[in-house]
């Protein structure tokens, strides 16, 4: 069976990359193939590399607030592209209120500060491998 | 019974410890400060060996100022409670700075938005959602006159956190200051201007790092002749530390960051003691108590050295290393947000006992958001229980002399020198940080610390232990869209009302300056009073040096 791809992105004009540095190495240690795209990512940019790179997962990690415009923008791309199967999961600092939102517009995993590296990584095993047996 | 060989330690440990050991084994097999550091069960005055009270430790106020720059401490002046705020548009951020000023503060310091840090106009791509959100937005010199309203410059100080914009925003206070009435030779305050843990740490970059020096230099040598009063630098600790530095990493690339900014401003032909004695630091106040004093008693007598010996400064003010601090922010949990308070007063107690000049102490709520206004005034509140309360205010250096205090803060300066002494190997830090050294030394730690959180080797209360189910949610500051839709009206009109030709021509003045050797700042100055905004002048200095990427490193 073919390793998870998973690519981390820093969407926005936030620099504070140390958690999504964090998990990058701790999903690749956990075997997945992990694609960090760097900083200020537009969602165009960060959907483009999730289909070239053919991802099963996408992590995005937002800090700034600034989740309420982007993760929306990143949910109709994925669609028009017809990457809507692929599983979006966000860690960051995102306000309780927001919550019920991102998950409504198909957002499954949202981690805020403070979770263990383990149960994320749990998470997308469970949460990915559904898609990748049925695709 | 005591042989020849063995000395009062050993005894002690073959006498007294063994059978306590026997009888009791400790909790752990080592144990080992928060950043990894082996820490023993006891020292003593063997452990002072190698450290001469004379030379590494001197009298207060004296070099090389281990002990503190000031002979009084802080039965002088306490020193200086300095709360980080912004948000928002400048009117109502404006409106904050004017209630902080009357409930008794005399200095702010200004916290910016994402797209004013990154020289990004709020009608860019990469602006959308950010504009206000985590600090105030200031496109242009109007919006700079609306923060400062009714605010007269000449009789506080103000701490700008701006980076690779901040020759701009400088010059937008500067033309502030002039419309007042206000001197420039009287005003005085500080911007951070640190880009070299920006490339390190916190990456809000815009030009590669050596155009990005030359900016540095350029404002060193404008201020010592128009600005003289003007903290010119903060090169900061605090967002390495932050990005998973440990103690020691913080402080060796700290100063490493320090002589660096100094070597360039010798090689611009500047004199040492006149750009100097203007430059600041800013460190991170750590959940590790003892290690955190040992840093920064550390860094004092790192710095008073290395300007006296390696730079040949005659002028004490340029020994003397004078820091800021503010607790750890990377330390806030979102769970059980109140213990953050307990976390915090810890941290600021040991800036307070290492010397700090100056003190930012962080909300409960901020590992949730920005801090509502009640969360807040705990904060300084909790400041002014040290201050006022605790005692510790009354003695100079309490820790000086400890054997354990002492032995840390050497073994931290001599592990610093180590790291100097790779840097200069690679030519400064400028080539350090090209090749990623800096940043991958960071990543390593921040990784090894995760995983000992994982493996509960570290213990984060609330956290990783001691958890609590189903806490009720605390009320937290929520910043919406509004700002946003009022800057992008506000920058539509600017571009209607303002003289465009006088921009334009504003602009090219400035290509040709970053394309040639002559100081920037006038040309900036020129570019502010014609209205440019803050995206157009980083613009044209984008398209004479281009833009900086990382690589990344994980």
């Amino acid at each position: 069976m073919r390793k998870l791809r998973v690519v981390i992105a820093k969407p926005g004009l936030d620099g504070h990359d140390r958690g999504a540095k964090v998990i990058a190495r701790a999903l690749r240690d956990a075997g997945m193939e992990v694609i960090y795209t760097g900083l200020r990512q537009t969602p165009q940019q960060i959907v483009s590399a999730a289909l070239q790179e053919d991802a099963d997962v996408i992590g995005l990690s937002i800090l700034s607030g600034a989740h309420n415009h982007i993760v929306p923008r990143l949910m109709e791309l994925l669609k028009e592209k017809g990457l809507d199967d692929v599983l979006v999961v966000i860690g960051g600092i995102i306000p309780d209120v927001d919550v019920p939102k991102l998950k409504e517009i198909g957002v499954k995993g949202i981690f805020l500060p403070g979770t263990p590296m383990q149960a994320i990584i749990e998470f997308i095993q469970t949460h990915a491998r559904a898609r990748t047996a049925l695709g | 019974m005591k042989t020849a060989a063995e000395t009062d330690k050993q005894r002690w440990a073959r006498e007294t410890l063994a059978p306590a050991l026997e009888q009791s084994p400790e909790r752990a097999a080592s144990f080992t400060t928060i950043s990894g550091r082996p820490i023993e069960r006891l020292y003593t005055a063997e452990d002072r060996a190698g450290i001469d009270d004379a030379r590494d430790l001197n009298d207060p106020g004296n070099f090389p100022y281990t002990r503190g720059i000031h002979a009084t401490g802080y039965r002088g002046k306490l020193w200086t409670m300095r709360q980080f705020a912004g948000f928002g548009t400048p009117e109502e951020t404006n409106r904050r700075y004017r209630a902080l000023l009357k409930a008794g503060g005399t200095g702010l310091s200004v916290a910016f938005d994402l797209p004013t840090l990154m020289g990004r106009d709020p009608d860019h791509e990469l602006s959308l959602g950010e504009v206000g959100k985590c600090g105030v937005s200031v496109m242009s010199l109007a919006d700079m006159e609306m923060l400062f309203d009714g605010i007269a410059l000449g009789g506080i100080t103000s701490s700008m956190t701006i980076n690779s914009p901040a020759a701009m925003i400088f010059a937008m206070y500067l033309v502030v200051a002039e419309q007042q009435g206000v001197a420039w030779d009287a005003l005085s305050g500080t911007i951070q201007n640190d880009i070299l843990k920006e490339f390190i740490a916190q990456k809000e970059y815009i030009f590669p790092p050596r155009p990005s020096m030359r900016i540095i230099t350029d404002i060193f040598a404008f201020c010592s002749k128009e600005v003289p009063r003007w903290n010119t630098i903060s090169v900061s600790g605090y967002h390495i530390r932050e990005a998973g530095a440990t103690a020691l990493q913080e402080l060796a690339f700290t100063l490493a960051d320090g002589l660096e900014y100094v070597q360039w401003g010798v090689d611009a032909g500047l004199d040492v003691d006149d750009f100097v004695p203007r430059i600041s630091f800013f460190f991170n106040a750590h959940s590790d108590f003892f290690e955190e004093i040992a840093k920064y008693r550390a860094a004092r007598k790192i710095w008073a050295e290395a300007m006296r010996n390696r730079f040949g400064a005659r002028d004490e003010r340029s020994w003397k290393l004078r820091f800021h601090s503010q607790t750890a922010g990377v330390s806030l949990t979102a769970q059980q947000p109140h213990n953050n308070v307990v976390r915090t007063a810890l941290q600021a107690l040991s800036a307070v006992l290492g010397g700090t000049n100056s003190l930012h102490t962080n909300s409960l709520d901020e590992a949730l958001a920005l801090p509502t206004e009640e969360a807040a005034t705990l904060a300084l509140r909790t400041q002014q229980i040290l201050a006022y309360e605790s005692g510790v205010t009354a003695v100079v250096d309490a820790l000086g002399g400890s054997f354990f205090v002492e032995r840390l803060t050497k073994d931290l300066e001599e592990g610093a020198l180590e790291y100097f002494n790779q840097i200069d190997k690679m030519g400064g830090m400028v080539e350090a940080i090209e090749r990623g050294f800096p940043q991958k030394e960071i990543a390593e730690s921040s990784y090894r610390f995760q995983r000992e959180i994982e493996r509960k080797e570290k213990t984060i209360v609330g956290v990783n232990d001691f958890v609590q189910e189903g806490e009720p949610p605390i009320e937290i500051l929520y910043i919406d869209e509004s700002a946003s839709e009022r800057q992008l009206a506000r920058l539509e009109a600017l571009k209607r009302t303002r003289d465009n030709a006088r921009v334009g021509r504003a602009l090219d003045g400035l290509r040709t300056a970053a394309s040639g050797t002559e100081n920037l700042m006038p040309r900036i100055l020129e570019a502010v009073r014609a209205y440019a905004t803050l995206g157009e002048m980083c613009d044209a200095l984008r398209d004479v040096w281009g833009e900086y990427e990382e690589v990344p490193v994980i």
